[in-house]
């Protein structure tokens, strides 16, 4: 399932698993990860699967590129293993405060805010990769009508819990960042959590994502 | 424990993006998190290893100047390392301390940590234990995503930083060093290198770049020839590693350092060897570098002559 094992710099594998981003190439990419996780090699420093890469760092006083790319290569991933889901509902607020980008999006989109929050809340996401800041799942895909470019100039601050989308991805900004997403409203739930060491994401790879719509009510009601 | 029975410094200015690091964590990238730890690595492993402490032991690191630290406790040894200028106050004076050198302190005397020297970084311990809470496995903090001691905050005024353990049969020692530093920043061809025109490929690796300001713990921001995509500004994001080479929809590349985002869309054109992280880390703003291309083989080469320096360095403390 591997097409390729590239060395990124001197410490790292660049797995190359497609160019397209597809549920079926992502799904590949996270049985990998938590296979090799699980194998808990010595000198492993950290795994990072994304789309269609699984990048994995290593200890150099361990590994060198050679000898780790063929143990890499030398994995094998049983057909018939299935990727553990979760199903996770999320509430979100689409009040005006909390839907930055609903105006913009509304003209690229030429679709009324009731139809594109209707067309938002009807459909299951799939949690393609979390990272960038600590907890942020990158989740898909939106409906061809939904989608459109990232803001031409991002936002120095996205507000904590913001939930936005572009090209045919949605996420949720776990942190207070720079971003460029278009935001469509907020979630009064905690996406990161450090003190739950174990398991601190709300949200992780190969999980799917049921967001439902609250009033700013229930929103202050969750915060407090 | 009363209150005389406690040993801390109290600080009385906290200098700048002063934090607890010590090796980092590992094994959370795919969460978001990143490695963290001591910026330069080999100046945390000779302080720790001049203190008598533990490899991995926390120690403060700082940035362009330090923490103004005021004692109070039982009698304590204490070290920088770094290029670093600091003044220690006792009763008896005030004496210009050196890096690398063990240091005396009794109750109620100061240490003024004044500024690092044609460099970024500098590291101050004791032969001891700080007190820290461990988050995987780490006491680094990292402000970015707020993880670490101090609520993962950067230290601030009147903190008081706890000391939990003294060693008592330590040795002072010293090790006459003055730092390395190097203008040319070897790094290996990135996996997007082909994104970009034959004459920027050129300029990236015959031209200069200077350093801006724009540049912390979490990355640094060069400016100098406008780098070409020939083929897309962006890629899928995917995973980035510590000291990879992104170009900007701009033009203009920035290195990934120990904070960084875990997952990033511009494309990479190189990325920095392992051997010369440390000493990349170290070049001030305005300074300018020039990137030198090696083969992967000689990197792990280099990395390996580099970390027989550090510990031949670590044979030379008396």
């Amino acid at each position: 399932m591997i097409k390729n094992i590239l060395n990124l710099g001197d410490a790292a594998l660049y797995c190359d698993f497609g160019s397209d981003v597809n549920q079926e190439i992502n799904s590949n990419v996270i049985k990998y990860f938590y296979h090799i996780k699980k194998l808990n090699l010595k000198g492993i420093t950290n795994l990072t699967p994304s789309y269609n890469k699984l990048i994995i760092s290593y200890d150099l006083n361990i590994h060198s590129f050679l000898s780790l790319k063929k143990k890499i290569e030398n994995i094998e991933i049983k057909e018939n293993n299935k990727l553990e889901k979760n199903l996770i509902e999320i509430p979100v607020c689409c009040d005006n405060d909390f839907a930055l980008d609903i105006e913009r999006v509304e003209n690229k989109l030429k679709l009324k805010s009731e139809i594109i929050l209707e067309k938002f809340f009807s459909k299951n996401y799939f949690c393609y990769m979390t990272g960038f800041v600590a907890g942020m799942p990158f989740l898909g895909d939106l409906d061809q009508e939904m989608r459109l470019k990232r803001l031409e100039t991002p936002r120095v601050k996205v507000p904590k819990g913001s939930v936005g989308i572009t090209e045919q991805f949605c996420n949720i900004y776990s942190f207070e960042t720079p971003g460029g997403w278009n935001i469509l409203g907020n979630t009064p739930q905690n996406i990161f959590d450090s003190s739950n060491q174990s398991n601190p994401n709300l949200v992780n790879p190969g999980d799917t994502i049921k967001f439902y719509r609250i009033t700013l009510d229930q929103y202050n009601e969750i915060k407090r | 424990m009363k209150s005389k029975d406690r040993n801390y410094f109290k600080i009385l200015r906290a200098g700048i993006n002063t934090t607890y690091q010590d090796l980092g964590r590992n094994n959370l990238y795919h969460i978001g998190i990143p490695f963290s730890g001591a910026m330069d690595k080999r100046n945390f492993q000779l302080l720790n290893s001049l203190l008598q402490n533990d490899y991995n032991s926390p120690v403060i690191e700082f940035a362009y100047q330090g923490p103004h630290l005021k004692y109070f406790g039982k009698d304590i040894f204490f070290c920088i390392s770094g290029n670093v200028s600091f003044k220690i106050i006792t009763k008896e004076g005030v004496i210009d301390g050196n890096s690398y050198q063990c240091y005396f302190l009794k109750n109620g005397d100061e240490v003024d940590i004044r500024s690092t020297n044609k460099s970024v970084y500098g590291y101050f311990s004791i032969n001891g234990t700080f007190r820290v809470d461990y988050y995987w496995g780490s006491c680094s903090i990292n402000t970015q995503a707020q993880i670490g001691p101090n609520n993962g905050n950067k230290f601030s005024r009147d903190l008081e930083i706890e000391i939990i353990d003294i060693n008592n049969s330590f040795n002072k020692r010293k090790l006459d060093y003055f730092g390395s530093t190097i203008e040319n920043i070897r790094v290996i061809k990135g996996t997007n290198y082909d994104y970009f025109s034959e004459s920027s490929q050129n300029k990236f690796f015959k031209e200069s770049f200077k350093i801006t300001k724009l540049s912390d713990r979490m990355g640094m921001r060069l400016e100098g020839p406008k780098i070409e995509n020939i083929v897309d500004p962006n890629i899928k994001s995917e995973g980035l590693v510590k000291g990879v080479i992104q170009i900007t929809s701009a033009g203009d590349p920035i290195i990934m350092l120990s904070d960084h985002g875990t997952i990033g869309g511009y494309p990479k054109i190189a990325t920095v060897i392992s051997a010369d992280y440390d000493r990349l880390v170290q070049l001030t703003p305005g300074s300018n570098i020039k990137f030198k291309d090696v083969s992967l083989e000689d990197a792990e080469t280099l990395y390996k002559l580099y970390q027989m320096e550090t510990n031949n360095l670590i044979s030379q403390i008396k």
